[in-house]
């Protein structure tokens, strides 16, 4: 009988959701790396080629003592990083009833709205606010703005992500290095603490994911 | 030493990276693909370690050849191709499975369940069955590294091509994976043998019966071998599983008994009956094709499996919970959202082909690449995507079935690689066989669609050398196309008057539309502008499906939105500049270059 892996600490499911083109697949290399580096299994799925090309895009990380799947059940996530708004409310019932949201202030307009075809939600916010138990907005174009690289959206979205997540800021800190090798590793992690201190404040970061 | 080696013997590694390592620690010496999503990444992996040749071949065929080659020349040989791209391969691997092998062959079958980026979803298992040829499925990246180096071990040991299966979920999963270091194989010159490499009737018949002993003798090797084990937990429940779908059956039912096939070709019957035996239901989890279920039927061992687990798409956690315990998790409703299918990049020269086919109203017979897209609103231009290539021959059939009376005009689209990879066969058909077809080759300089590899008209190779650039232009006056014309894509009115001349042209007519990929370095130009007091908002240049264009939320008239071009997207192909009919459009100036 070979039941001893049964009873072990619960993995933490995490899906980053966006647009292609968005960064999102170095983002979950970095949450992936953090994780490894904290002697975690870790396991990262995601989707490229044609769907890559400013289609929706979600790619999922799971970390813990032993993880199998490197794909999360729907309405098993314990944590959406949303790098769109309109992602952020598509991949909502992928979520954990008392999972967290972490929703960054960008919109972009998909094919269909611009073509006339279909109207953007002018109430995301407000159907999130609704749907979603815990929800923390981030605001990475401002953050990006005010560090003048429009590139680090990204590194201020897990920044306000990194708050709900086991993992120390030198574990973060090592992760930039060792993924970024000295490319905007600087300004990067200004972002990533920009993007933590907006989070910190937000009641919905203080008592952590369901599961940790 | 000891020290560095730990720091390295544990890392982070895809599916296909895994491959790649798995592949160079066997000591493979040569390495041959195509480009085919999710396959891609491992011959651009490889082509980073040392002491292996690796090329991108035209297409999967030639890869297939080039590996069975490098074999008989005595070395150790890697083919990779996408799940369709083993369609293309077949004709050389079905008698390299009569032949066998030298150097171990390992060709990788990178299948797409789900169809994140293909034209269909076949399940690649049966061509293990079809070709007696071993079939490795691994599970994770761990044992993709792993099945990878055994690969290699059973190709020489028993004499066989040996196919490793991924498909997506496991080629663009990234899990953690101990690593070794490389044993160099040796090599073993090519010796005259032609019963075992000429296959000519006579001799091909003698080796059918060595295929069918050596399969014989891979089944036993599935009897015994721990590729193929069995976890012992409750005797409830039995499933029968394979490659990613045991990773969800371990997470959505743990308590299950589970006989994990880590080869499923040829299966090991003595030691599935006995599994079946000692547990009260046998239930077989696999994505795709009942392709184990059917053979557990034929074995006589009564399960369950497409009853309950999906044959469309791919599978997850939550889909394999419910088929075992009858309890779905209560996902919530999925509300109604504008959807966001992908698009062309802003800036992509496709476009402007694209715009000028669908003003033209033409039937478009279509092929693979980033320009299938052209098919989506607003261009909707592209009609046919079948096959790599196709768009030549399916223009031919076209041409030859439509009436006489039919005056849409009737223009083909495809992509260099793709024209290179087997467009141009059929091109020889339309010439040698006198049918008018009028044939644009959006000439973008690479592999767009797989992330941008290198192919024989952009002048490098995958190891990064320089090479002569297969010119398209003279290739087609080379085999006999009698209109031949390069023009530049971004220019609409140039691209029209193009097509239209080649349409008049009498016989077969090709426009090469040249203009490097918008993602390629060193493409982007000055952003364009809407000046907004000419804009009059009739939004025609949406229909250019850019995504740097959208509607202005503070400039409106007439309630309708002015045209607003998001500088940060937009790369200054100044398409919308030409097709404006208010010349609202032009390039920001110098304000916008000093904001940068």
């Amino acid at each position: 009988m070979k039941g001893g892996e049964r009873g072990e600490v619960s993995t933490i499911s995490i899906r980053i959701v966006g647009v292609g083109g968005q960064g999102i697949v170095l983002a979950s290399n970095l949450l992936g790396e953090v994780a490894l580096a904290a002697g975690l299994d870790v396991k990262k799925a995601e989707v490229h080629g044609m769907s890559q090309r400013g289609g929706s895009v979600t790619c999922d990380v799971r970390f813990g003592e032993k993880v199998f799947s490197p794909l999360t059940a729907p309405g098993d996530v314990d944590l959406i990083i949303a790098f769109e708004r309109l992602e952020a409310l598509r991949n909502l019932p992928a979520l954990k009833p008392d999972g967290v949201i972490v929703v960054n202030r960008q919109s972009i307009a998909p094919s269909t709205v611009i073509a006339g075809m279909a109207v953007y939600p002018p109430d995301v916010d407000e159907r999130l606010r609704q749907q979603a138990a815990r929800l923390i907005f981030v605001d990475g174009p401002r953050i990006a703005l005010d560090l003048g690289d429009p590139r680090v959206i990204n590194s201020a979205v897990l920044g306000a992500a990194s708050p709900l997540l086991p993992f120390s800021l030198e574990q973060w800190e090592e992760a930039f290095q060792a993924r970024l090798k000295n490319k905007g590793v600087e300004i990067n992690l200004q972002a990533f603490l920009r993007g933590r201190a907006e989070a910190e404040s937000v009641e919905a970061a203080a008592s952590g994911l369901p599961t940790a | 030493m000891a020290d560095s080696a730990t720091l390295v013997s544990r890392c982070l590694l895809s599916g296909n990276e895994a491959i790649a390592r798995g592949a160079w620690e066997a000591g493979v010496k040569v390495a041959s693909g195509y480009p085919g999503t999710p396959s891609t990444e491992i011959l651009e992996n490889l082509a980073c370690y040392p002491d292996v040749y690796c090329e991108w071949a035209p297409n999967e065929k030639v890869s297939m050849e080039v590996a069975a080659g490098a074999s008989f020349g005595g070395v150790r040989a890697l083919a990779t191709m996408k799940h369709v791209g083993v369609n293309v391969a077949a004709d050389p691997l079905l008698t390299l499975a009569y032949t066998g092998v030298c150097g171990g062959v390992v060709f990788i079958s990178a299948d797409d369940p789900g169809m994140h980026s293909s034209q269909n979803e076949q399940d690649n298992r049966h061509y293990g069955r079809m070709a007696s040829i071993p079939v490795l499925e691994p599970s994770d990246s761990q044992e993709a590294y792993e099945f990878t180096k055994l690969a290699f071990e059973l190709s020489e040991r028993f004499d066989t091509p040996v196919m490793v299966r991924t498909s997506t979920r496991i080629a663009h999963s990234a899990g953690p994976v101990r690593v070794g270091e490389r044993a160099e194989a040796p090599c073993r010159p090519f010796a005259k043998n032609p019963g075992k490499f000429v296959m000519i009737p006579a001799y091909a018949r003698r080796r059918h019966g060595v295929v069918l002993e050596r399969e014989r003798l891979l089944r036993e090797f599935a009897e015994e071998d721990s590729i193929n084990r069995i976890e012992w937990d409750l005797l409830d429940l039995g499933v029968v599983c394979s490659g990613i779908a045991y990773q969800y059956v371990r997470e959505a039912y743990p308590e299950a008994s589970v006989f994990k096939l880590g080869m499923t070709w040829p299966l090991p019957e003595r030691k599935l009956m006995s599994f079946a035996s000692e547990v009260k239901r046998v239930v077989v989890v696999e994505e795709l094709d009942p392709f184990l279920e059917t053979e557990l039927r034929a074995m006589g061992i009564p399960c369950a499996g497409k009853e309950l687990i999906p044959r469309e798409g791919e599978l997850d956690p939550g889909i394999v919970r419910a088929a075992l315990t009858g309890q779905a998790l209560e996902p919530r409703p999925s509300p109604d959202l504008p959807a966001r299918p992908p698009v062309l990049c802003p800036g992509c020269p496709h476009r402007g082909v694209f715009w000028v086919l669908n003003r033209m109203r033409a039937i478009v017979p279509g092929d693979i690449g980033c320009y299938t897209l052209g098919a989506l609103p607003p261009l909707s231009s592209l009609d046919i995507c079948i096959s790599m290539g196709a768009s030549v021959g399916s223009a031919i059939g076209m041409e030859r079935a439509r009436s006489p009376e039919d005056e849409r005009p009737l223009v083909a689209v495809i992509g260099d690689s793709t024209f290179i990879h087997s467009g141009i066969s059929g091109l020889i058909d339309a010439v040698y066989n006198g049918t008018k077809i009028t044939l644009v080759i959006l000439d973008n300089k690479t592999t767009a669609m797989t992330g941008g590899q290198d192919h024989p008209g952009t002048g490098r190779t995958l190891m990064g050398t320089d090479a002569p650039v297969l010119d398209l232009v003279r290739i087609c006056e080379a085999v006999g196309v009698g209109y031949v014309r390069r023009v530049d894509p971004l220019n609409l009115e140039e691209t029209r008057a193009a097509i239209e001349e080649g349409l008049k042209h009498p016989g077969p007519a090709v426009i090469v539309a040249e203009s490097p990929c918008a993602l390629q370095a060193g493409v982007r130009q000055e952003a364009l502008v809407v000046e907004t007091e000419d804009c009059s908002a009739c939004q025609v240049c949406f229909r250019l499906g850019c995504p740097a264009l959208s509607g202005s939320e503070e400039d409106v008239r007439n309630g309708r939105s002015c045209a607003s071009i998001d500088p940060l997207l937009c790369r200054g192909c100044s398409l919308c500049e030409q097709m404006c009919p208010r010349h609202a459009i032009h390039r920001a100036g110098e304000q916008t270059e000093a904001g940068r």
